[in-house]
């Protein structure tokens, strides 16, 4: 039964135009395995995507004990019943077959399968005999936005009460850990403030390096039925590729890499000089208006014409589109999360909405979207270098509060410096002072910048590992224990997706072979390792999913990312609910920031701050006499060239992303027929211009390389601006045969092969988006397209280039 | 040579000395990624420092030799990047980054306080030109104190607990 279609050529499927105000109409999606009928499915149970952070919520058909494919649920908030093409497809991923289906540890240098027993047991000997030897200074954890909240929460208490370690974070690290600290700097704390609905009231919708067409495809959806009704709303785009978002777009503004911050002053000096800006709304709820006016006003769009590349008219034409909004939306991704000065744009968006009072109502908000489909529970746990409930680690009675909470002493959670980053570990690892890392659900191996470094590291004999996963990734293969993980649908669980909606996976089929969820394996963990609050009780005794979520809801009352009216039944019984959901918010909290800005006074807020140029924290006293009241702060912040220019040797920018049809390092999409067909081999964007400079063409093999490694990859000529190149970055080793690494001695497969390692010094968030690299001809093709996708940002320029 | 004339030529060469110790940190903890980015980013702040108290100092008849052509140190940069490199596999340099961090702060404290006091001269003669200078200046030497102060608190736990364990 699959009416829905082929939704690999046609990604988007039909539209259902509407107008601003009205309700968006449902369009349920289905895709079912050959073969079997609706009416045949044994049971349906109820779900929500786990291959992006938009949150669309479904139903698993079961037949047979095996997940038979889904259906998107009408009723829910999110998706109105649509799915994305992952979605559709991507249930298919869990019964492969090369799962992992036993635990195997390293023996002689090889992985040996071996029973539950042996592995735990050579994990808790190991911890205990660092704890011993070094302390909790010896041992981190690195997860993921893959996992569920309860999930997180465990492995928090874990890491922070248990272990007592410093040394925790999630890959959303490289994925959102800037649209928390956005959050964090202007509003206090982090917290969405927008919601999808916005998209159905603005009348301009500002995208800064958000290629939604393929991160969100189910929003974009919602973006183009917005289009095709009457009054549609007028797209702004910043993107230096031709994505279906800039094809659409009123005004498309593609600049070079690293200059988001000059784009966005001159578009703030715009909106101050042509005084559009909410003076009231300004004087009431904000501090810093002076200084950030101050900061752009020699910021003038000729000026940023020359740094950014872009016409001077064009950013004016966009400045009058965002200046004349009256209902505002805006939405951030990689482009400038990913990207030089990342923080400091990201804040001037948030900027861009205080100055202009466009906040807290229908069609006035900001989405600082997330990457990965439970990113938001990464964050609000304290899985992501944050203590759990959004609590501020510089704030002693947060702590303490923590810990009440715990039943520990607050000296026992590490709070005498920040949490260390990924990035960080990942360094103290190399140094050989972090010895023990616990890798859940994430791949480091492929995901990570300068990846001749990270394989070097995991490698080092002195960094004793553990990969937690579904499949025998790049990661796991240099691992010292490998732990067989129950995928999505095999395991229950909730997540929250970047509009703070709330949704309950329940377990459909079982786990193939031993493998077993993520939460029992950390459950057995803290059983063995015999952890302790200080009445001498086991300090975490909650035994099941659910029992996790409730004590994860008296860890989040009276925080912003309030759970407690939210129930498993409720859940079930109903679809997605935003959070607050509380006893004066039962139905959940569509909006935040309505009346005012309530998280940031100096008491309550989840951080005080950091300079955006330095990174270097602001101390309470500080903030307390900066913004005694508790206002959004408007932060000011100049441009700085990027760390790594273009050069003769290296003249072109290099920009990695994702498409529409792999999600992460494709683990999971790699092994959908569909998806991995769709674009089964990784590929190189070039201009037409910047092609026939040097001499190539559509179909040549080419390399790509920079001063850490380089890629060889088909050449695809598209629109991209001139003068940079663009690399995929899914594609890793599983599937060639050397399953971890490059052949000796020849370029890669991964674009992180190439990337450099860079981090913003706000966020910590990796900078994938600037680089220098240069490009030359392996060998001429014979005139077969490139492997790459045709109708998403990789679309080709010349006409007749087929494919997908 | 009055009390301007030595606090500008004071300043002139603790910005000047500034720049070169991050630029020289920058490249000494190269494999330090933070460190070495940021560091950059700081030093950019001093040269511009130095080419303003040059341009102010012409005022006030001195004359300064303005910020070195050649702040970065040349061609065995490269050579102790690579030392960097093989070294930064061990614990032990990161005692060596504490102590550049302390030195970069006191080295930032002294110009901070050679801006207020110049700042202070400035406003008891009400000199607006002195006066500009300083308040476009001192506040990212403050920011300089910070970053350095944030990292050392930061890094400090795991650099001064861990060095001498594990070792093979």
């Amino acid at each position: 039964m699959n009416a829905t279609g082929d939704r690999i050529a046609n990604p988007w499927g039909e539209r259902t135009p509407y107008e601003p105000g009205s309700a968006w109409a449902a369009r349920t999606d289905v895709r079912l395995r050959e073969g079997v009928g609706e009416d045949e499915v044994e049971r349906w149970v109820p779900s929500a995507s786990l291959l992006h952070s938009n949150g669309d919520a479904m139903d698993i058909a079961v037949h047979g004990g095996r997940i038979a494919g889904v259906r998107g649920r009408a009723v829910d908030r999110v998706n109105r019943g649509r799915l994305g093409p992952k979605d559709l497809y991507g249930w298919q991923a869990g019964a492969s077959p090369d799962r992992l289906t036993r635990p195997m540890v390293r023996e002689g240098g090889r992985l040996v399968e071996c029973d539950w027993e042996h592995a735990m047991g050579r994990v808790v000997a190991r911890t205990k005999e660092l704890l011993e030897e070094q302390g909790p200074s010896a041992i981190g954890f690195y997860t993921t936005g893959q996992l569920f909240l309860e999930e997180y929460y465990t492995l928090a208490v874990i890491a922070r009460a248990g272990i007592g370690t410093h040394h925790l974070d999630g890959n959303t690290r490289l994925c959102t850990s800037t649209a928390a600290e956005a959050l964090k700097e202007t509003f206090g704390c982090d917290g969405q403030p927008g919601s999808y609905d916005d998209v159905d009231h603005a009348d301009v919708i500002a995208l800064f390096g958000h290629n939604m067409a393929e991160t969100q495809p189910v929003l974009w959806m919602r973006v183009l039925d917005r289009l095709e009704g009457a009054a549609p709303p007028r797209l702004v785009c910043v993107d230096p590729r031709p994505t279906p978002v800039a094809r659409r777009a009123a005004v498309h503004l593609a600049p070079r890499a690293g200059t988001n911050v000059a784009l966005l002053n001159a578009l703030l000096h715009e909106i101050i000089r042509s005084d559009r800006v909410d003076h009231d709304f300004v004087a009431a709820h904000t501090v810093g208006y002076e200084e950030l006016a101050a900061r752009v006003e020699e910021c003038t769009p000729r000026w940023a014409a020359d740094v950014c590349d872009v016409p001077a008219a064009a950013i004016e034409a966009a400045a009058e589109h965002l200046g004349t909004a009256e209902r505002l939306l805006s939405t951030v991704l990689q482009g400038v999360y990913q990207s030089h000065q990342a923080t400091a744009a990201a804040v001037q968006v948030n900027n861009l909405h205080l100055i202009r009072g466009m906040l807290g109502r229908p069609g006035a908000g900001v989405l600082q979207m997330n990457g990965q489909p439970s990113a938001e529970n990464t964050r609000e746990c304290g899985a992501d270098g944050d203590l759990p409930g959004f609590r501020n680690w510089q704030n002693d009675e947060h702590v303490a509060d923590l810990a009440r909470i715990w039943n520990v002493t607050p000296d026992t959670i590490p709070h005498y410096a920040p949490p260390t980053h990924a990035m960080q570990m990942f360094r103290y690892a190399e140094q050989g002072t972090l010895r023990m890392l616990w890798i859940t659900g994430t791949n480091p191996a492929v995901s990570l910048p300068e990846l001749s470094r990270i394989r070097s590291v995991l490698t080092d004999e002195r960094l004793f590992t553990v990969v937690q996963d579904l499949f025998p990734t790049e990661t796991a293969q240099l691992a010292d224990v490998v732990l067989p993980a129950a995928a999505w649908g095999e395991k229950t669980g909730t997540l929250t997706n970047a509009d703070r909606t709330v949704h309950l996976c329940d377990k459909a089929v079982e786990p193939p072979g031993e493998a077993r969820s993520d939460l029992d394996i950390l459950l057995e963990f803290a059983a063995r390792m015999d952890f302790r609050d200080q009445d001498d009780r086991p300090l975490i005794r909650w035994t099941d999913a659910e029992s996790a979520f409730e004590a994860w809801k008296r860890c989040s009352a009276g925080r912003p990312c309030d759970y407690t009216g939210i129930t498993y039944d409720r859940l079930r019984a109903g679809s997605g609910i935003q959070w607050p959901c509380t006893d004066r918010a039962p139905e959940g909290t569509e909006r935040l920031y309505t009346d005012g800005i309530t998280w940031a006074h100096p008491d309550t807020c989840e951080s005080y701050g950091k300079d955006l140029v330095t990174g270097a924290s602001v101390e309470p006293v500080e903030y307390r006499s900066l913004n005694p009241d508790g206002k959004a702060v408007i932060k000011a912040a100049e441009y700085l060239p990027p760390h790594e220019d273009t050069t003769p040797d290296f003249p072109l920018q290099l920009t990695t992303g994702r498409t529409l049809y792999h999600f992460h390092t494709r683990t999971k999409t790699g092994r959908v027929p569909e998806l991995n067909a769709a674009a089964p081999e990784v590929w190189a964007e070039l201009s037409a211009a910047e092609a026939a400079d040097h001499g190539l063409a559509e179909g040549d093999l080419v390399e790509v390389a920079t001063p850490r490694g380089a890629v060889r990859a088909r050449l695809r000529v598209t629109a991209i601006r001139d003068g940079m190149v663009f690399l995929p970055f899914h594609y890793g080793y599983w599937d060639t045969p050397e399953g971890n690494h490059p052949a000796d001695d020849k370029a890669g497969r991964a674009a992180n092969e190439t990337t450099i390692t860079d981090w913003d010094p706000v966020s910590k968030q990796p900078l994938f988006k600037t680089a220098a690299a240069r490009i030359t001809l392996v060998e001429h093709g014979d005139g077969t397209p490139a492997p790459a996708p045709t109708v998403t940002a990789s679309a080709p320029v010349q006409e007749g280039v087929s494919g997908r | 040579m009055n009390g301007v004339h030595l606090t500008l030529r004071e300043l002139h060469k603790g910005e000047r000395a500034l720049e070169k110790a991050l630029l020289a940190a920058a490249e000494r903890h190269h494999t330090e990624h933070e460190i070495h980015h940021v560091a950059h980013d700081l030093a950019r702040w001093s040269h511009e420092h130095t080419t303003r108290i040059t341009e102010a100092a012409q005022h006030y008849a001195l004359d300064l030799s303005g910020p070195s052509d050649h702040p970065a140190p040349g061609p065995l940069a490269t050579l102790r990047e690579k030392a960097a490199d093989t070294v930064g596999r061990r614990p032990e340099p990161g005692l060596l980054l504490l102590r550049d961090l302390r030195d970069l702060h006191l080295a930032a404290a002294e110009n901070s306080l050679h801006w207020e006091m110049l700042a202070q001269a400035a406003q008891a003669t009400r000199d607006d030109r002195l006066l500009q200078l300083a308040s476009a200046c001192h506040p990212q030497t403050l920011r300089q104190m910070r970053w350095t102060n944030t990292m050392i608190k930061n890094l400090s736990p795991q650099l001064l607990t861990t060095v001498g364990v594990g070792k093979e």
